[in-house]
């Protein structure tokens, strides 16, 4: 039984941040209707632009907390990413409005070569760890242990999730996102800048993915060129658990991806009688999504659609 | 196809076909062996585009996974002709085997997917290669079958009689190395895919796959079974990867999950988006295109900066990724139809253009 609530307590963390770069998915197809491939990427970068600041300051020996370090690694984070995204959708999506599905999937695909191998230029393809800055002390939980920092991963992601919600229910930008992704056209009619509103959707997604990217380094402690695909990836399937287009949902698939995940590694050496192990913890994201694209392609909380394209 | 054909176009084609032949010489002469090598590769790769350009050409299925169908192939090869096991099944076994596997594996991953579509489609194939790929590499415990991520060694090469392709043979004083012996190979299987897939798109199949492409419902308000025309395109589609698989193995000699990478299924879908979609002699070109470039780049990438910067700023493997994924975005921008589009293709682009230009 501890196990079983350890895994979920683990399930929790990964799947609140899977959440978080989920919202950027959903965020961008809730409103263009395309996948945006290169966002994995996003959240590399943002990692690792934390990462840069935050062993600069130490360096340069500047007397400050840990966690002040970290912060201030996180705010020069969060613009650059978003800056990224804005630029991803000028060059790649932009042009390409109202083109055939693909061309906008190659471009996708080719940006993240491009973004993999920039950061491989500049970081080099190392693991860089991230400095032991964060108080690491664990809790104790109902007999199952979790560190301070993941508790505040947790409720970091809670308030961001809160946050965005408010943000696309309650203001003028937020209604003019739901207005685009319902109809850019007639949006564009009653007064929306449709361009405008499509870079913010990109900025906001990309300034959580930065969040969700820091996330992963400190959780984790270390960061990777590559380290963007596979979370991007299982976030991807987040989204879709969840209903893509749907924020809620993407908060729902992101949480719930990250507890199947945790418990299927904990427990498939018992469920095979140890023919396979916990090394094939990657393909319960793959199976998630594919069973929810079998039964019910419009995901958890999604819209029952006939015929998805 | 039934009218004979002019002398004109006779003389074209003894002409490449003369080409072809002497190619690895010329190749070889100029450029050494290890370039005759690259070109075995392009072959390869001209196999797999075809292959998967029946999938995403002609049917428009998107398929992002269809590396797994090359590793199915190329596993079947090497665990049933490799010390690996101590079996050592003749090829003529072992690549239709690999083959059918891949086909079986096609339609294994087909038949849920048959609902989807698009980018829903290309994620569960992407998906499905990925799972493929954590099975190779993790499936060498507690039973070792793939042995992991080390891969499988010392396969056996392709063995023709007494004629073995592994060892240069003597042919009328002249020693001919392997990659010469695998060019010929692989020369006669490419042409059987290139008039397999020409044959394929102008018969009741292929235009059965061009209206699913272009309107599934009014396709199957035609009467053309939806399922079936499409479990045949994933089928035949993983039937040439497999082959292409198997050859790959004994050529290599080598097999590890590193070469069945997401990045492999990119490679091949931007070969044939790149070469021209639906057109098989687009596609092949893009193959061709996108095998060598690479090549030449990394030998002119390195020695340039020698030069212009007298040191190495940028690592050549580096750099030719780079240009790589920029060459992706900056062909979709420029020329989204490819290099050499389809007719059909083109006309389509061309209405979708004028459509969004009315739009507004």
């Amino acid at each position: 039984m501890d196990i079983f609530f350890q895994q979920i307590l683990n399930g929790l963390v990964l799947g609140s941040i899977y959440a978080l770069i989920a919202l950027g998915y959903t965020m961008v197809y809730g409103i263009m209707g395309l996948i945006n491939f290169a966002h994995g990427e996003v959240v590399m970068i943002g990692a690792m632009v934390c990462i840069t600041v935050v062993s600069t300051l130490m360096h340069s020996g500047v007397d400050l907390p840990g966690w002040a370090i970290v912060l201030i690694g996180t705010l020069v984070a969060i613009p650059a990413c978003a800056l990224l995204g804005f630029v991803i959708e000028r060059v790649a999506y932009r042009p390409l409005r109202g083109a055939q599905r693909l061309a906008p999937l190659i471009t996708a695909i080719g940006l993240s070569i491009s973004l993999q191998q920039i950061a491989i230029l500049i970081w080099g393809r190392n693991y860089i760890p991230f400095p032991d800055l964060l108080n690491a002390d664990t809790v104790s939980i109902m007999g199952a242990s979790i560190t301070k920092l993941q508790i505040m991963i947790v409720v970091l992601c809670l308030v961001l999730m809160t946050g965005l919600l408010v943000v696309v229910e309650k203001t003028k930008l937020g209604r003019a996102m739901r207005a685009t992704s319902q109809n850019p056209a007639v949006a564009g009619l009653m007064g929306v800048n449709v361009n405008t509103i499509i870079s913010a959707t990109f900025m906001l997604g990309s300034a959580l993915g930065a969040i969700a990217g820091v996330m992963v380094a400190t959780n984790y402690s270390q960061a990777h060129y590559y380290m963007g695909f596979m979370i991007g990836l299982k976030a991807f399937t987040a989204a879709v658990l969840g209903g893509i287009g749907n924020l809620g949902g993407a908060v729902a698939g992101g949480i719930l991806l990250g507890i199947i995940e945790s418990l299927g590694a904990g427990y498939i050496g018992q469920l095979t009688g140890g023919f396979l192990g916990s090394n094939y913890q990657d393909i319960f994201a793959f199976m998630v999504l594919i069973l929810v694209l079998i039964f019910r392609p419009s995901g958890l909380l999604g819209e029952k659609m006939a015929d998805r394209a | 196809m039934s009218k004979a054909f002019d002398s004109k176009q006779i003389g074209l084609f003894i002409a490449s076909g003369i080409a072809l032949c002497v190619l690895p010489f010329v190749v070889g002469g100029a450029l050494g062996n290890s370039w005759v090598r690259i070109v075995d590769f392009a072959l390869l790769y001209v196999m797999l585009a075809l292959g998967l350009n029946i999938v995403v050409g002609f049917a428009g299925l998107l398929d992002l996974g269809f590396i797994a169908f090359y590793a199915v192939g190329a596993y079947t090869y090497a665990l049933l002709g490799s010390p690996h096991f101590g079996i050592h099944w003749p090829f003529y076994v072992t690549i239709p085997l690999g083959a059918l596997f891949a086909a079986f594996f096609g339609i294994l991953l087909g038949t849920p997917v048959l609902r989807l579509k698009g980018d829903y489609l290309a994620i569960v194939t992407l998906g499905f290669g990925e799972i493929i790929r954590i099975f190779m590499n993790n499936l060498n415990a507690p039973v070792n079958i793939t042995n992991g991520p080390q891969g499988i060694n010392l396969i056996d090469p392709i063995r023709v009689g007494a004629a073995d392709l592994g060892s240069p043979i003597n042919l009328f004083g002249m020693s001919l190395p392997p990659v010469y012996l695998y060019y010929y190979l692989f020369l006669v299987l490419t042409v059987i895919v290139v008039i397999m897939a020409s044959r394929l798109q102008h018969s009741r199949i292929g235009r059965a796959w061009v209206a699913l492409r272009e309107d599934q419902i009014a396709a199957s308000a035609m009467g053309i079974n939806i399922r079936n025309i499409k479990l045949l395109a994933f089928a035949l589609g993983a039937l040439s990867g497999g082959v292409a698989g198997g050859l790959f193995s004994a050529f290599q000699g080598f097999v590890s999950p590193e070469s069945f990478s997401l990045l492999e299924s990119i490679m091949i879908l931007a070969m044939i988006v790149l070469g021209g979609m639906g057109n098989i002699a687009g596609v092949i070109l893009g193959a061709v295109v996108l095998t060598i470039a690479p090549e030449i780049l990394r030998d002119v990438i390195g020695p340039l900066q020698m030069k212009t910067m007298g040191r190495m700023l940028i690592d050549p493997e580096n750099a030719r990724m780079l240009l790589f994924g920029i060459a992706m975005v900056v062909m979709m921008l420029v020329r989204p139809e490819g290099m050499l589009p389809s007719k059909r293709r083109k006309a389509e682009f061309k209405d979708a253009k004028e459509a969004a230009a009315q739009k507004g």
